[in-house]
């Protein structure tokens, strides 16, 4: 009898052993399940309005600034649509720019030139150039879909204070500016705490760090101001954000040719 | 009780009582210097012309945005030439934001149309001819515009009350036939002159890829033909506008790095013979040139006109190559250089620079220079073959 306990205890703990090994990750799997709950707790926000400015500074500190208005909507099972219309500098003033991102395919995207009352739809191929010149690419300001990336975790690590993992991004998108993306999710909200893009040499070109997150609608995480800087330029860009709110009641037929054609 | 008072007083009532008011105002305002390198065809022709011009623009909107009124004013001065120097309302719109549908009410723009070397599906606006030889300037409008949104695309539908006759350079002015053209003195096919009532439509869709677009227009054609004249003992053309109805294609589809451009038009001229022409051409964009961040763009687009030789048009069998590059930086700096071959006649070609960039938040430059090329007497550039010039423009905006 004694045996036969033991038999079974024996067996019990290669199997749970066996089951044990199997349960563990892959550091592919990791990090794609760390990308889910990230994607997972910001679902459900709807749409939003803010006021946003870009303070562009070059290598020797001199300063210009962005100023405009963004209106967006989440879109379930697919890239989010975005509408932001341009303030400052004053001779852009009025041109608005339409994209609808989407996970798999090509971003479509519009901008509407008021001087010539005329809107163009341009090649989503320019997502790997600058936005209105700052630091920032058009592919950082999209979007975070699960399906843009492969994903791998590769350590923890304390950045700002908060303990986090730190996932690889390999962007699926032959077109994107990186080979590689490196970001730092804290462990407690599930948020990006700062990114590392990778060019397409694989040597470090920028640092986005991201201040002052703040929680909306008791769920929502947004940072008030995220930093961007070139090391091969030390150009830097800050992105600050005003006046988010969010579930203003926008639909989906705020976001058409039509609308961007009236934007203020 | 003055108006002004009445005028206040109802301002004050109707933001008291919205929902959300919103008031913009924006300015743009520019000196311009032009330099032109030939001895000009007719001794009147000036050498260097010196302008400024001024449009302010006020939004008013109410009704949680569901209701504006735009005002967007034009004045030119220049210092040589009379026909240039103009007014006009280029924008007093009344927009009402329904729904699935928007009205628009009053005088404005619309743009319709893909191509760059020329817009040809483009008939809801005159063009303000003094202003620049690529006639993207254009006359405010009146209209009555309902825009339905659908699913399968938005209608727009158009009635246009009045006609906007095109504005030319005048006697001393450059860039216009030998022949002074008699803007005073137009004629019109239509006994209604240009008082004609035009209809227009357009369906206009994006699926996928591809931006579809397929119009109407009946009325007044805003391409003038000429008749030559005695008036007060002297020669001169006499713009002559003709009743026309006309269906236009635009298509354009976004390939990876190309782009795609088509537009069509098939004209009903009820004097002559009917006609179509036809812009169709690429561009292709690279995207970060050299490991910079420069984008360099390369254009190439054909123009066609069934009516050949006898064309109104530039464009009746020639051929753009262009190059676009933008530096994408702080300063938005660009630079468009074109060239444009005449297949028809081979002397003949035009090339063309336009630059730009900022100088600060309020302030920009920008140069333009043009070359034209012919020496047969028929082709259209021959009028302007001495016309070579460079335009500097300090602009400001506010």
């Amino acid at each position: 009898m004694k045996k036969l306990h033991n038999l079974i205890t024996t067996t019990v703990i290669a199997l749970s052993l066996v089951s044990g090994y199997t349960l563990a990750q892959t550091p592919e799997e990791k990090g794609l399940a760390i990308a889910k709950e990230r994607k997972a707790r910001d679902f459900g926000w709807g749409d939003s309005t803010a006021k946003a400015e870009m303070i562009l500074r070059n290598a020797k500190g001199q300063q210009t600034v962005r100023k405009m208005k963004i209106k967006a909507l989440e879109i379930a099972d697919d890239g989010d649509k975005a509408l932001t219309i341009f303030q400052q500098p004053r001779d852009v003033k009025g041109t608005a720019f339409l994209s609808f991102s989407h996970s798999v395919k090509s971003d479509e995207q519009w901008m509407y030139l008021p001087a010539l009352k005329r809107v163009k739809r341009i090649a989503s191929r320019n997502k790997s150039g600058p936005f209105m010149g700052s630091e920032f690419a058009f592919e950082d300001l999209s979007s975070f879909e699960i399906e843009k990336y492969t994903y791998k975790y590769i350590k923890d690590d304390t950045v700002n204070g908060e303990l986090s993992f730190v996932v690889e991004l390999d962007p699926v998108d032959k077109n994107s500016g990186y080979t590689r993306q490196l970001v730092w999710i804290d462990q407690s909200h599930y948020r990006a705490q700062k990114v590392e893009f990778y060019d397409r040499k694989n040597s470090l070109l920028k640092t986005l760090t991201s201040f002052e997150y703040k929680l909306y609608l008791d769920k929502y995480w947004r940072p008030s101001k995220q930093t961007m800087l070139n090391h091969q330029t030390q150009k830097s860009t800050d992105y600050v954000i005003y006046e988010l709110a969010f579930q203003k009641g926008l639909k989906e037929k705020d976001f058409n040719k039509a609308t961007l054609k009236r934007a203020k | 009780m003055t108006l002004w008072r009445t005028l206040s007083i109802a301002m004050v009532v109707l933001s008291s009582t919205t929902v959300f008011a919103e008031t913009q105002l924006s300015v743009k305002a520019a000196a311009e210097y032009r330099n032109f390198f030939q001895n000009p065809l007719n001794v009147q022709q000036t050498d260097n012309q010196l302008s400024l011009f001024v449009e302010p623009e006020i939004y008013y909107s109410w009704n949680d945005n569901l209701d504006s009124i735009t005002f967007k004013a034009f004045y030119r001065w220049d210092n040589e030439d009379d026909e240039r120097t103009h007014a006009d309302i280029r924008e007093l719109m009344w927009l009402h934001v329904g729904d699935d549908w928007e009205l628009r009410t009053g005088i404005g723009s619309v743009f319709w149309g893909q191509t760059e070397s020329a817009h040809l599906v483009d008939v809801i606006n005159q063009t303000d001819g003094v202003e620049a030889i690529d006639g993207e300037d254009k006359l405010g409008q009146p209209m009555l515009n309902l825009t339905l949104i659908r699913d399968w695309g938005n209608v727009d539908l158009f009635i246009l009350p009045g006609f906007r006759d095109r504005t030319f350079p005048g006697e001393n002015g450059r860039l216009r036939p030998l022949l002074t053209i008699d803007t005073d003195n137009p004629i019109y096919q239509s006994s209604d002159e240009d008082n004609h009532i035009d209809f227009a439509a357009r369906w206009s869709h994006s699926i996928d890829v591809w931006e579809l677009g397929v119009s109407y227009f009946k009325g007044t054609s805003r391409e003038a033909a000429f008749e030559a004249t005695i008036i007060n003992e002297e020669i001169v053309l006499q713009p002559y506008y003709q009743q026309i109805s006309q269906i236009g294609v635009d298509l354009l589809a976004v390939l990876d790095s190309w782009i795609y451009k088509f537009e069509g038009i098939y004209r009903d001229t009820n004097e002559a013979d009917n006609y179509f022409a036809l812009i169709t051409g690429f561009e292709y964009t690279l995207v970060g040139v050299f490991d910079s961040v420069y984008d360099i763009g390369w254009l190439m687009e054909y123009q066609f006109d069934e009516r050949g030789k006898d064309s109104l048009s530039n464009g009746q069998n020639d051929l753009l190559f262009g190059a676009r590059w933008v530096f994408n930086d702080v300063d938005g700096t660009e630079v468009l250089i074109g060239i444009i071959q005449d297949l028809d006649y081979s002397n003949s070609q035009s090339a063309f620079v336009e630059a730009s960039s900022r100088i600060d938040d309020n302030w920009k430059w920008r140069l333009d220079a043009r070359f034209f090329n012919s020496s047969n007497i028929l082709d259209i550039t021959y009028n302007i073959r001495k016309d070579d010039h460079v335009e500097f423009s300090l602009e400001y905006y506010f």
